[in-house]
């Protein structure tokens, strides 16, 4: 039988040790000299394992991930496609890698010069004026980009009026929070039987309290918003900001511009657009990117070209709502997304949406023929279906997400957006060939054939994967967070 | 190119599944004066070739990343060890999504669990979570859950806090809610951190070593939070939590840092990696991801993503964050350095940083001029008053490769002759010794 | 189906039963079937004032966390202090051993004002068509 499968902590012990560092090269004293009244800690209770057994341990913990090399994620808004190599190696060149943060401009402008290039690639897809770097992620970028808009309202003696935010019912949870967050209130609106803005809805609840209003495009059931340049206008003309979810932004690239919608600043994930890994819950990057009167709040610093060729960190930004991160943002992580950005070029923008949009209106008629579909028109980059056809057989949409991990095949977004009834969000990305989509779509409906011939078996899924449906509710009654020491 | 795979054969049979003629009619719903003519005009696209060559150039204009570097300020050069890179790079680690499908992201999820883990021991605390941004992120959060915890607003920034992580703090909170108590000597003085904390405090925030390097009291801090009613916060190098008593045991209520140092390369400052512990009482207002322990059907030990319920995708308004993708890739990073360290790695290396700063330092003030700006006990970085501006020492270190600290005079004007040296154990003696030549230089062009 | 008739209920799924003139108020088990395993509740303190209608306290199951809503106003007597251990008995025994808050109503009308379990059987048929 095989070893089992033990923690660090509970390998090894005292006499293994990892790999070992040289001796103290330097004239020594004692620490109670040098450090006179620290006190010192008696204990570190850490794992004492030899560097093969490490090396064992996380290799073979490594293979009970499903991940985007091996195989498909289907996940609805979170564009997982194909994550270069080229965009690992260049990020690991020690010029990139060694640079410190605070070396100074003339000793780094190799990382200014990325810094730029970021900044302009971004504004010029999005079709923004400015864009800053410091967010690390989608929702920090939000958070970033409501603060900016609180400034703006400020600086025009609106800022203790206007204190509300209004998001659809469709809306990814980062937003609310983010409104929280920023200490605004979230009013809610509820979307259109199209599942796109009322725009009456809008209307009602658009007053002289707005300071924003927050839109996902396309909207989180896929759909572009047809009227969305009404939507800004409205906006617009109660006073309010409109801040756009970059979320979906694969489905736009390189053919629609969100600046031309009328959106004042918006985030951008660049681990859903832009290609970098996800890396199994981050890091990300979430810049965002403003219009013209937006710019002077930007966080300081940004990245300038001089006249000379030259490039600096301008920091006399008097304006600027002040940093949202330790220094520039996840650095090495846009560096990814700007080799991706470089490798794909215009033609490469337009193919990405092109293909995207492709793949998911071919997916979902394949999937339309097995399973309840709310929304029949046309849809961007990603679709919704409902599951709620196979509660007769006693099917939730649960089930089939834990029977799909039995095919190879991650399951897509489930439950969310919360507007659909047992839903999964399906967004199988550019990446994905005709053959993989194939495969899916082939999957689903067997899966759904299954549910009426044999729900127990897809109640009882996953049946090949390492371990099978854990107990989540003992996990949050009693947590245990941490190892026990044996 | 694109990345795509699509023969034109495949496309016209998707086009007719789909029902449609052409492309252009999926875009039914788009205003056709949005739509672009032309694609945005951005450079490319480029080949992996000529990626390399443009890249490669401008990695190479990164002449600081060939100097050998006594620059600190909470990002610094630590030894990684070769294994750390081949176990996080690979892909299965790489491109794996968040662990919401815990039956197949049990590689994730156990590395999260340990992470967890050794934080929770480094710190002192019960518990700690999955990972934030960074450690000035992380200190924020630490303040707005001590805000919510204790109904107060005020926050108490104790002495010398990173100026970053009080900038991201005045950002996130209003500029009247953030109260920073000047530091006596380097330190902050637990008497002026009393006066300070008054009655409506909701939080007082150390950092541990603080920005000059130097060692604070935490006891002392501990009592003048609690003395009043307020969290204490401590924001602390996990270095020299390998060496030092934990906060955590000490009296802290949450104890977050920036973990950089643990595994993770400098990269012109990211991505980092924030951690965030705390004592069991504030389990359910914690930020962040948290993985727990528990079993399948057939009795396997398994992890699994937990307290969702806290977070934004269930919570929304009332999340107790808005975090979602955090640093993940990070903290596995951090993980299996901490794992290959070891319990006797982490004090050696800790051990290294003492010894090697303090021989750099005396090696310092046995030069003209130079002399340490304050006498408090420091961990592995200190501050030296220089007999020139510190700007020109730092230029003086380009003819010997080095980089020999940071100018504090950037952070403020009447710092400037001031220069913040960190020596890790990557420093070798001859390299101090060209570091000390780079002093000497600089002081005797007065 | 049928609902007990013991206790009167509200639309959002609480009940409420009315003895020696203390009410003790709970969730439906039409409530814990929709939450699922309950891993947490969290309630006001004793001596605590609630109004009828607004909310005092969350449920929380795994995957999902709901406001709770006093049936009616009055000043919190006792909590059920096994919840805290065994969260698991609101799923258990919802009308019974998973109680949640002992009450010590203001206005003793208002519980005759709360639906009937005829009355809340057909809410319940309504919410589910």
């Amino acid at each position: 039988m095989n070893m089992p499968r033990r923690l660090l902590i509970e390998q090894g012990g005292a006499g293994h040790r990892g790999p070992a560092l040289p001796a103290c090269d330097v004239p020594q004293r004692p620490l109670a000299e040098l450090l006179p009244g620290v006190a010192l800690r008696a204990e570190l209770v850490f794992p004492q394992v030899s560097e093969p057994e490490v090396v064992r341990h996380f290799t073979e913990l490594s293979t009970l991930n499903h991940h985007v090399d091996r195989g498909f994620y289907p996940l609805g808004s979170c564009t997982m496609k194909y994550n270069p190599k080229i965009d690992e190696e260049l990020a690991g060149l020690a010029g990139f890698a060694k640079a410190h943060p605070l070396a100074g401009d003339d000793a780094t402008q190799g990382a200014l010069r990325v810094m730029a290039a970021v900044q302009r690639l971004l504004a010029d897809i999005t079709g923004f004026a400015a864009v800053t770097t410091q967010p690390a992620a989608g929702a920090h970028g939000e958070l970033t980009g409501l603060l900016l808009i609180r400034a703006y309202h400020r600086a025009r003696g609106e800022g203790e009026k206007r204190r509300r935010v209004i998001v659809p019912d469709s809306a990814h949870g980062t937003n609310p929070a983010s409104v929280s967050l920023v200490g605004y209130e979230t009013v809610v609106i509820p979307s259109g039987p199209d599942a796109t803005v009322d725009l009456e809805a809008l209307a009602k609840a658009l007053d002289d309290r707005t300071a924003a209003v927050m839109l996902t495009v396309p909207n989180t059931v896929g759909l572009f918003e047809p009227r969305v340049r009404e939507v800004t206008r409205l906006a617009h003309q109660a006073g309010a900001q409109c801040y756009m979810d970059g979320a979906n932004l694969n489905a736009l690239v390189g053919r629609v511009r969100p600046g031309d919608l009328g959106f004042d600043v918006m985030h951008i994930n660049v681990h859903k657009t832009f290609s970098t890994p996800h890396g199994g819950g981050g890091p990300g990057g979430g810049p965002v990117a403003v219009a013209k009167h937006l710019e002077p709040f930007l966080p300081a610093p940004i990245a300038v070209l001089q006249q000379d060729g030259r490039l600096r960190l301008d920091w006399e930004r008097p304006q600027s709502i002040g940093r949202v991160h330790s220094f520039n943002g996840n650095f090495g992580i846009l560096l990814r997304a700007l080799a991706y950005m470089l490798t794909l070029g215009p033609e490469g923008l337009a193919e990405v949406s092109r293909v995207a949009i492709l793949n998911a209106n071919y997916l979902m008629r394949r999937l339309a023929k097995t399973y309840d579909l709310p929304n029949p028109q046309h849809c961007m980059h990603e679709f919704v279906l409902s599951g709620r056809g196979l509660k007769k057989y006693g099917v939730k949409t649960l089930d089939v997400a834990k029977r799909l991990l039995d095919f190879g095949v991650h399951a897509p977004t489930v439950y969310f957006p919360l507007i659909v009834e047992e839903a999964l969000m399906i967004e199988p990305t550019e990446t994905e060939t005709f053959d993989r989509l194939d495969h899916f779509a082939s999957v689903m409906e067997r899966i759904a054939a299954e549910a009426a011939e044999d729900a127990e078996l897809l109640h009882q899924a996953p049946h090949t994967t390492p371990v099978g449906r854990l107990d989540e509710a003992r996990a949050s009654r009693e947590p245990r967070l941490r190892w026990s020491v044996p | 190119m694109s990345f795509v795979g699509l023969t034109r054969d495949e496309e016209q049979r998707m086009l007719v599944e789909i029902g449609v003629g052409r492309f252009e009619e999926l875009l039914a719903a788009v205003p056709k004066d949005v739509l672009l003519e032309h694609p945005p005009l951005i450079p490319g696209p480029l080949s992996e070739i000529e990626l390399r060559r443009l890249l490669g150039n401008w990695s190479r204009e990164n002449h600081a990343a060939e100097m050998v570097s006594f620059q600190g300020g909470g990002v610094y050069d630590h030894w990684i060890p070769a294994a750390v890179d081949t176990l996080a790079n690979r892909s299965e680690f790489v491109t794996a999504y968040t662990p919401y499908q815990p039956e197949v992201a049990q590689g994730t999820l156990t590395a999260i669990f340990e992470f967890q883990s050794m934080m929770a021991e480094l710190t002192g605390c019960d518990v700690a979570n999955a990972s934030m941004y960074d450690g000035a992120t992380a200190t924020v959060e630490a303040a707005l859950l001590a805000r919510r915890q204790t109904g107060r607003k005020r926050v108490v920034v104790a002495g010398m806090v990173h100026p970053h992580t009080v900038a991201v703090l005045r950002t996130y909170l209003d500029a009247a809610e953030v109260t920073v108590v000047k530091d006596a000597a380097g330190l902050a003085a637990a008497a002026g951190v009393q006066a300070a904390v008054g009655s409506d405090a909701a939080c007082v925030v150390y950092q541990q070593p603080n920005f000059f390097g130097l060692l604070e009291d935490s006891v002392a801090l501990h009592a003048a939070a609690h003395g009043a009613g307020a969290l204490a916060i401590a924001v602390c190098d996990p270095i020299a939590l390998a060496l030092l008593e934990p906060p955590g045991r000490t009296g802290a209520d949450l104890v977050v840092g920036e973990a950089q140092c643990l595994g993770n390369p400098m990269s012109f400052g990211g991505p980092l990696l924030g951690y965030f512990a705390a004592k069991q009482s504030l389990l359910r207002g914690l930020p962040g991801r948290l993985v727990a322990e528990t079993v399948d059907r057939q009795g396997r030990r398994g992890f699994v993503l937990t307290l969702q319920t806290r977070e934004q995708h269930i919570r929304r308004e009332k999340a107790t964050s808005n975090i979602c993708t955090n640093q993940g890739l990070m903290a596995l990073r951090a993980t299996i350095h901490m794992g290959l360290l070891g319990r006797l790695g982490m004090r050696e290396v800790a051990e290294l940083c003492v010894q090697k700063s303090h021989h750099a330092a005396r090696l310092a003030t046995g030069i003209p001029g130079y002399a340490l700006a304050f006498e408090a006990p420091f961990f592995r970085e200190f501050v030296l008053r220089c007999p020139v501006e510190a700007r020109r020492v730092v230029e003086a270190g380009v003819e010997f490769g080095v980089s020999p600290g940071i100018n504090l005079g950037r952070f403020r004007p009447e710092w400037q002759d001031l220069l913040l040296v960190a020596v890790t154990e990557l420093r070798e003696a001859q390299e101090i010794d060209r570091w000390a030549e780079t002093l000497r230089k600089a002081g005797a062009a007065r | 189906m049928g609902y007990p008739d013991d206790v009167r209920y509200t639309a959002e799924h609480e009940w409420a039963r009315l003895e020696k003139g203390i009410v003790t108020i709970g969730v439906t088990s039409y409530a814990t079937e929709q939450l699922g395993d309950v891993v947490f509740v969290e309630l006001p303190e004793t001596g605590a004032r609630l109004e009828a209608l607004k909310a005092f306290g969350v449920i929380e199951a795994v995957k999902t966390v709901s406001d709770l809503f006093a049936p009616v106003s009055g000043e919190v007597l006792e909590r059920n202090g096994a919840l805290a251990d065994n969260p698991a008995l609101v799923n258990q025994d919802p009308f019974g051993e998973g109680w949640i808050l002992r009450i010590r109503p203001s206005d003793p009308a208002e519980h005759a004002k709360l639906m009937s379990n005829v009355d809340y059987e057909k809410h319940v048929e309504e919410q589910h068509a």
